[in-house]
């Protein structure tokens, strides 16, 4: 649907290569790619100024590195930047030594508190906590019934008092409730309100005072637009929200709001929720998001990967190597185990921006086949490996069976071998990519 | 401000449905009356900050405010620039002079991005079959309680069909808003097959001789593929009984989505085909731009606005009453 970012900066950044620096017109070509695509995300646009103003400060000028295009330099600075919005390390809720731990979800009608609170409960469990829920939306119809129909389904008890009784009374019966009970966390769901609704925003207030909750969580769709700031800072002055639940994660939404609350209002995202299965809930990794908002899929920690594991004299060595078109089984072993450094093949197809996860999800990337390939080529003398031409029958079935294989996956891969070698002899009479890494897609 | 609802529907006969009293609006001045002064002043503070800022010379300063005030408004960037640029090309030609000019002009323009189509709901067919669809908590459902009450206000007898049979209590919810309205509510099990329940709905519906169906459907993000055939199922579904039906296939927006209900729309668009637009929660901070969006960039009609959690909050959608709202206060204020 969009076009990725990573592109359009290649487009405003294109014949840069080369250049040791970042000029001011190249910068301000980029910042203007880089507000669009923090709009298009539903980055506030006072948000945006300043933030675009901060990268343009650090980047003109800015030495490029080595290793890297002007585009991974501008991207890179772009990233840190968002990172150190968003927070670098996941926060944890605040676990009371006198149990219950009282949670409080709030927020707007349908950004899903009550699922939260479905998913949350379990998220506890699997963390070796006892939770328990309080119905305190006492207007939707069958929101009482909703999280009921959840607790239900979790083991979970869930207070309520019907929806003819106070959320303030019913919240704090619900917490004597707890203790009498024995659970360690408490999780009261609140009605979703609008937060110019002063009526409702008092009667949240009125319940954070009397139970006097150690985390309140603001629920917000991921999808939320513009708004999110309003949104954030009423309920920040009203309840003083300690951090934030993005839900709906699992659909293509940017999630620029997430930038937004955390910039206006200095509140953690806690945790990220997607699909309505209630195990999909998890912490939220705020450098995940930074890209996600930017659309450029990780490709920030494909590059530093990349710059980490693998070993640039080997890279030449390999280039050397190629270029007398004497690429062995012994190179193509170490070049499978660099990939492979970098952790599982279908992991390193996510991080490749352009591709959607959507789209990865029918794709198996079988990583035991790898496994076999390398089993293979270990069956094998360090003098077959150099001249796989010696490899005949009886050499092959010795291969198959050190290699717990057979004969036909040995000859695959011989044929295999003898194709790469093939467009690795054209490729030596031409240029070679810096390092093999480049062929699975890194786009530099 | 009353409306006269048979305007909004196609096949009602002519009757005005007043707007109920409500102590707690009267206090207030009511939410309309409440609009119109903000409305007021707002429209006042727009001209007093065209005509500071500009002298009547339009600068990119100006065009950067106008700018602002829509994206702020999440009408997105390429609406955003088709608007902008119109404005600006009529400034150059010398066809808007001063800023009463480009006030009044910004309006129309923003107004004339909205898809001209008929925004009526055709329920001129016996029975008439309305389609509720839409991402999870935009509100279906509260909006199906309150299209249904119109309807019983205006002398139908409408249907209501539990077609989310995923989402806990969701059937308790719509018949909870069934019971308010009086109206009758066909419903399965929860967890059964949703087209199932839709077939029994308009057969029930076309034995009962009701006039008008409407049918709940579970909230699906537009990225979950099964969920999205699923709902081509029921569509299917209904064809099958009622070749010519469904008749209207509503999608709810919440007015606070940001830029993805466009790809939302679109997605809903070429699953279901549908014929319009319910923006919700038009009573929130939020403007609702992506609804511009939406209406241009796909050719579908705003039909409704939902403004709070009461049966009677519904209102026919106006473009020029829309765009007035939205240029409040955001070019008032900075």
């Amino acid at each position: 649907m969009f076009e990725s970012l990573s592109d359009k900066l290649q487009g405003a950044l294109d014949g840069l290569k080369g250049q040791g620096k970042l000029t001011d017109k190249d910068v301000e070509r980029a910042a203007r790619e880089i507000r669009l695509a923090l709009l298009e995300a539903d980055v506030n646009f006072k948000v945006v100024k300043q933030f675009v103003d901060k990268v343009k400060e650090r980047a003109m000028g800015a030495e490029v590195l080595e290793s890297l295009t002007p585009v991974q330099q501008f991207v890179k600075i772009v990233n840190e930047e968002l990172t150190a919005i968003m927070g670098s390390a996941s926060t944890k809720l605040t676990f009371s030594p006198r149990p219950p731990t009282i949670i409080m979800m709030v927020g707007l009608q349908g950004s899903g508190k009550t699922t939260a609170c479905g998913k949350l409960a379990k998220f506890l469990i699997s963390e070796g906590k006892s939770p328990a829920m309080v119905a305190g939306d006492v207007y939707r119809p069958a929101a009482i019934d909703q999280l009921k129909t959840l607790g239900e389904s979790l083991n979970v008890p869930v207070y309520d008092e019907g929806d003819k009784a106070d959320p303030v009374d019913i919240a704090k019966h619900g917490v004597e409730w707890a203790r009498q009970k024995g659970r360690d966390v408490l999780i009261i769901d609140t009605a979703g309100r609008l937060h110019i609704d002063e009526k409702l925003m008092d009667e949240i207030h009125h319940i954070r005072n009397t139970v006097k909750p150690h985390n309140i969580l603001l629920v917000l769709d991921a999808m939320t637009g513009q708004d999110a700031v309003n949104v954030a800072l009423q309920f920040q002055e009203k309840v003083q929200f300690d951090g934030v639940i993005l839900t709906k994660m699992d659909g293509d939404a940017r999630g620029g709001a997430a930038l937004s609350v955390r910039a206006v209002t200095g509140k953690p995202i806690k945790f990220a929720s997607s699909g309505e299965k209630l195990d999909n809930f998890e912490y939220f990794h705020p450098d995940r998001v930074a890209s996600r908002i930017l659309g450029m899929g990780d490709v920030l920690s494909l590059i530093e990967k990349a710059e980490k594991t693998i070993d640039q004299k080997k890279a030449r060595e390999l280039e050397q190597r190629l270029r007398k078109s004497t690429f062995t089984f012994d190179d193509f072993l170490d070049q499978i185990q660099q990939v492979r450094k970098m952790g599982s093949i279908s992991s390193l197809l996510g991080m490749i921006p352009g591709i959607p996860s959507a789209k990865l999800k029918g794709l198996q990337v079988d990583d035991k086949a790898f496994d076999k390939i390398q089993a293979v080529i270990q069956s094998m003398t360090p003098e077959e490996r150099r001249h796989p031409e010696i490899i005949n029958g009886s050499r092959r079935k010795r291969i198959a069976a050190g290699a717990g294989s057979d004969i036909h996956q040995v000859n695959q891969l011989l044929n295999q071998f003898k194709q790469v070698q093939k467009m690795m002899k054209q490729l030596g009479s031409g240029r070679m990519p810096k390092n093999p890494f480049q062929m699975f897609g890194n786009p530099s | 401000m009353s409306h006269n609802w048979s305007d909004v529907f196609i096949g009602v006969e002519g009757r005005t449905i007043p707007d109920p009293v409500d102590v707690e609006q009267q206090k207030r001045g009511g939410w309309l009356a409440q609009l119109r002064d903000g409305l007021a002043k707002s429209r006042k503070a727009l001209q007093q900050q065209f005509a500071s800022v500009m002298f009547d010379r339009f600068d990119d300063d100006l065009w950067e405010k106008i700018e602002e005030a829509l994206i702020y408004a999440d009408v997105g960037i390429d609406t955003t620039v088709s608007i902008v640029e119109k404005l600006e090309a009529e400034a150059d030609s010398g066809a808007i002079k001063d800023s009463t000019g480009l006030v009044t002009r910004l309006r129309e323009v923003t107004a004339e991005h909205f898809c001209q189509d008929d925004r009526r709901i055709d329920v001129a067919h016996t029975p008439a079959v309305i389609l509720m669809v839409g991402v999870n908590g935009t509100g279906k459902t509260t909006t199906i309680g309150k299209i249904a009450w119109h309807l019983k206000q205006l002398g139908k007898e409408p249907l209501l069909v539990a077609g989310d049979t995923f989402r806990a209590a969701a059937v308790e919810q719509l018949s909870e808003w069934g019971s308010r309205v009086g109206c009758e509510v066909v419903k399965h099990e929860r967890g059964g097959d949703p087209a199932a329940v839709v077939y029994d709905g308009i057969a029930a519906a076309e034995a009962r001789k009701a006039d008008v169906v409407i049918i709940d459907t579970a909230g699906r993000l537009h990225t979950q593929v099964n969920l999205m055939k699923e709902l081509e199922k029921v569509a299917r579904v209904i064809k099958k009984r009622i070749p010519e039906a469904p008749h209207e296939v509503l999608l709810t927006i919440d007015a606070t989505t940001g830029q993805n209900g466009l790809i939302q729309a679109r997605m809903f668009k070429e699953a279901v085909d549908i014929t319009g637009v319910v923006l919700t929660k038009m009573d929130g901070t939020a403007k609702g731009g992506i609804a511009l969006a939406v209406s241009h960039e796909l050719d579908v009609p705003i039909k409704l606005i939902g403004t709070g959690e009461k049966l009677e909050s519904l209102q026919p959608f106006d473009p020029a009453e829309f765009a007035l709202e939205l240029f409040g206060e955001s070019l008032g204020r900075s």
